[in-house]
């Protein structure tokens, strides 16, 4: 599927004056989810940044149907709505907006729950790599190295990869995306909304105050990351996984940027070693194998 | 004058709470497995296997996804139900907050057991009175029948009290005893019970923005919706109930009196006060010691929440009131402790027995009734 950007709708689903930080990476994700499905939304947002840059009660900066929720509880509410707008022949698609936190530690077995029934819900998990909300403490999908307030010294354990254990769950799509590259999660928003069951996105969203860079670097930050490898953009859907471009190209090592261009951009890498920067790209390389490996080995079933 | 006939039957408890679920046709329900619960989603899983109800079963990996799911559905218009009991319901706990702070018409059956350790699956009161300051309608059957005729009810209380409910069914001694059973046809049902209005509490559909449960601008805001819903509701959901007690009255035939149902009460120097399945016990206990001259009567709770403070402040005018709880705090229990809350003159004797599926049977009412009213009770004894 290919689209122009000046045909993308008019109507802004994220509106001025909303509570985001600025180059705030979630914020970008928010208004290409709008573009992409804002009438047909209904949104679950379990507590996160997501609940905040909302704004202040009785306003909202997001102009989509929301329902704010408990931390663990968003993909169980998501599934409600969804089974409710069947019985009762509403169309719409039930959406979970959701960070890592609240994906990969807290709401994680109600994830699964969701993604074992196949639930008819569309799951987007905005990877900001810590709890930012709360003010920069690890998750499990904090990568291994990176300084947060509650790992001082770096964390010591590797990144959970959520996306690959959802297309282990064997739901019909699964895919990654980066908000610097949002014509790739446009057409995965569309696509997931064709699909009925269990949707899964998992958003790289950069966070300007949590990896300490510059706000205004919020697009660079997150291009690097597929630059440089560290953030693969593929896509699952039903059984088969394949890469999508431009990583494509960076399945070959020779082509990615060094990861020390993504590293330095980022206060929260500022005391890598170099030998902690060469387990943490023998590990992206390990990422990368088993991508391919996968990509081959799946069964090609249309 | 009814102009039909009632289907008369055998069920168990558990089946009672089922028949009226299905009856109630509701759109969604979700459900995690939980002894001795499991036989009332069971049954309803069959039903909808069987096509005899038309409604989504969501199997759920948790009971917090269980009250999650019909929280979401409830909030999307639908009419939605789940059962539990004990440590189900703790680990929903959360969830059941901000199911009543949303105003969600959540209907759930909580078949009552005691909390551990250790394992322990028999009747206590304590699980479904942790939902007493959670917002929630809480009802308590005595017999199989009132099972059936409360979870009907529920349905439109809930939904016009824009409130959830519970009701409370006592593990094994209801869930699992067969009773006699008197049935409505579907027409007398639907006459009872309008259909969910989709636009309670909110209308949320695509399309339509509206940002339900962000930080609040001004937390003013947040403690008058706080007032409005936990208390001032709670208030407006008692004439909602009597309401429902006296229609199910002149449709069905059968009324319990409201928030509370009194037995030989009005002539009576003393009054016992319980909950629950253990009052018909209690029952047999006071025509025993009426039998042998002893001017006592009885006060059922029907409803823990809304608080039947209005009945409650009779209680006072009797010499001594005897309350019973099947539920243990640090305070003692907490029938007891809300009913002597209310009451300034009676001398108030709070029984705690019946813990941890303990059995108390009439001849145990009878007698520490007797020893109560004699003063051979101090003002809180526990009974095992």
């Amino acid at each position: 599927m290919s689209f122009r950007l000046d045909q993308l709708p008019k109507k802004k689903y994220v509106v001025p004056g909303n509570a985001a930080c600025a180059g705030c990476g979630m914020m970008i994700g928010l208004k290409i989810l709008g573009m992409a499905l804002g009438e047909e939304a209904v949104l679950s947002i379990p507590a996160s940044c997501a609940s905040v840059v909302q704004g202040l009660a009785p306003r909202s900066g997001v102009a989509m149907p929301i329902l704010n929720v408990p931390f663990a509880s968003a993909a169980a509410v998501a599934t409600g709505i969804a089974e409710a707008y069947k019985t009762l022949g509403v169309r719409g698609h039930a959406v979970v907006w959701a960070g890592d936190g609240g994906t990969a530690d807290i709401g994680f077995a109600t994830l699964s729950g969701a993604a074992e029934r196949n639930s008819n819900i569309l799951y987007v998990m905005y990877d900001n790599e810590a709890y930012m909300n709360t003010g920069i403490q690890r998750s499990s999908s904090t990568p291994r190295a990176a300084w947060t307030t509650t790992t001082p010294v770096g964390k010591r354990e590797r990144k959970k990869d959520v996306a690959l254990l959802m297309v282990m769950h064997g739901v019909p799509y699964v895919a990654t995306a980066n908000i610097a590259y949002p014509q790739d999660f446009y057409r995965k928003l569309k696509r997931a909304a064709e699909i009925e069951g269990f949707k899964f996105i998992h958003l790289h969203a950069p966070c300007p105050p949590g990896w300490r860079y510059d706000p205004a670097k919020t697009a660079e930050v997150a291009r690097l990351a597929v630059e440089t490898g560290m953030w693969i953009l593929w896509e699952y859907d039903h059984g088969q996984l394949k890469l999508n471009p431009p990583s494509t190209i960076y399945a070959d090592k020779s082509k990615r940027k060094p990861l020390k261009e993504y590293l330095k951009l980022q206060g929260r890498f500022a005391h890598l070693t170099d030998e902690d920067v060469k387990m943490l790209e023998e590990e992206i390389e390990d990422k990368w194998q088993t991508i391919l490996a996968l990509a081959k080995a799946l069964p090609q079933r249309p | 004058m009814k102009a039909f006939t009632l289907q008369k039957t055998a069920l168990t408890g558990n089946y009672a709470v089922a028949y009226a679920v299905k009856m109630a046709k509701p759109h969604v329900i979700a459900a995690y497995p939980i002894t001795p619960q499991t036989s009332i989603v069971e049954k309803l899983a069959e039903f909808v296997e069987k096509g005899e109800l038309k409604a989504r079963f969501v199997n759920v990996e948790s009971e917090f996804s269980a009250m999650s799911v019909v929280y979401g559905a409830a909030m999307a218009g639908a009419r939605v139900f789940t059962a539990t009991s004990s440590h189900g319901l703790l680990y929903m706990y959360e969830a059941t907050w901000w199911a009543a702070l949303s105003r969600a018409p959540v209907v759930m059956a909580v078949v009552t057991r005691t909390i551990g350790p250790p394992w322990n699956i028999h009747v206590e009161h304590n699980d479904i009175l942790t939902l007493r300051d959670a917002g929630w309608i809480i009802a308590m059957a005595e017999t199989v029948q009132e099972a059936f005729d409360l979870t009907l009810q529920a349905f439109r209380i809930a939904e016009s009290a824009a409130l959830p409910m519970a009701v409370g069914v006592d593990g094994f001694i209801l869930s699992h005893s067969t009773e006699p059973v008197e049935i409505p046809p579907q027409e007398v049902v639907d006459k009872f019970l309008p259909p969910r209005r989709p636009d309670v509490p909110m209308l949320l559909r695509p399309g339509e923005p509206v940002a339900f449960g962000n930080l609040p601008s001004d937390n003013k805001i947040h403690a008058k919706h706080k007032i409005t819903t936990v208390f001032e509701a709670q208030q407006e959901a008692k004439k909602i109930i009597i309401k429902a007690d006296e229609e199910y009255g002149k449709l069905v035939g059968r009324r319990y009196g409201g928030l509370v149902e009194w037995y030989r009460a009005d002539d009576a120097k003393h009054v016992v006060v319980c909950a629950g399945a253990w009052c018909s016990d209690a029952k047999h206990a006071v025509d025993s010691l009426r039998a042998r001259g002893v001017s006592v009567g009885l006060m059922r709770m029907r409803f823990i929440r809304p608080f039947p403070r209005e009945e409650i402040t009779k209680l006072d005018q009797y010499s001594t009131v005897v309350v019973y709880d099947r539920d243990i705090t640090p305070l003692g229990g907490v029938l007891g402790l809300e009913v002597n809350a209310a009451l300034s003159h009676a001398r108030v004797v709070n029984i705690v027995a019946g813990i941890a599926g303990v059995d108390f049977d009439s001849r145990r009412f009878y007698e520490t009734i007797q020893n109560a009213i004699e003063g051979g009770y101090k003002e809180l004894e526990f009974v095992v």
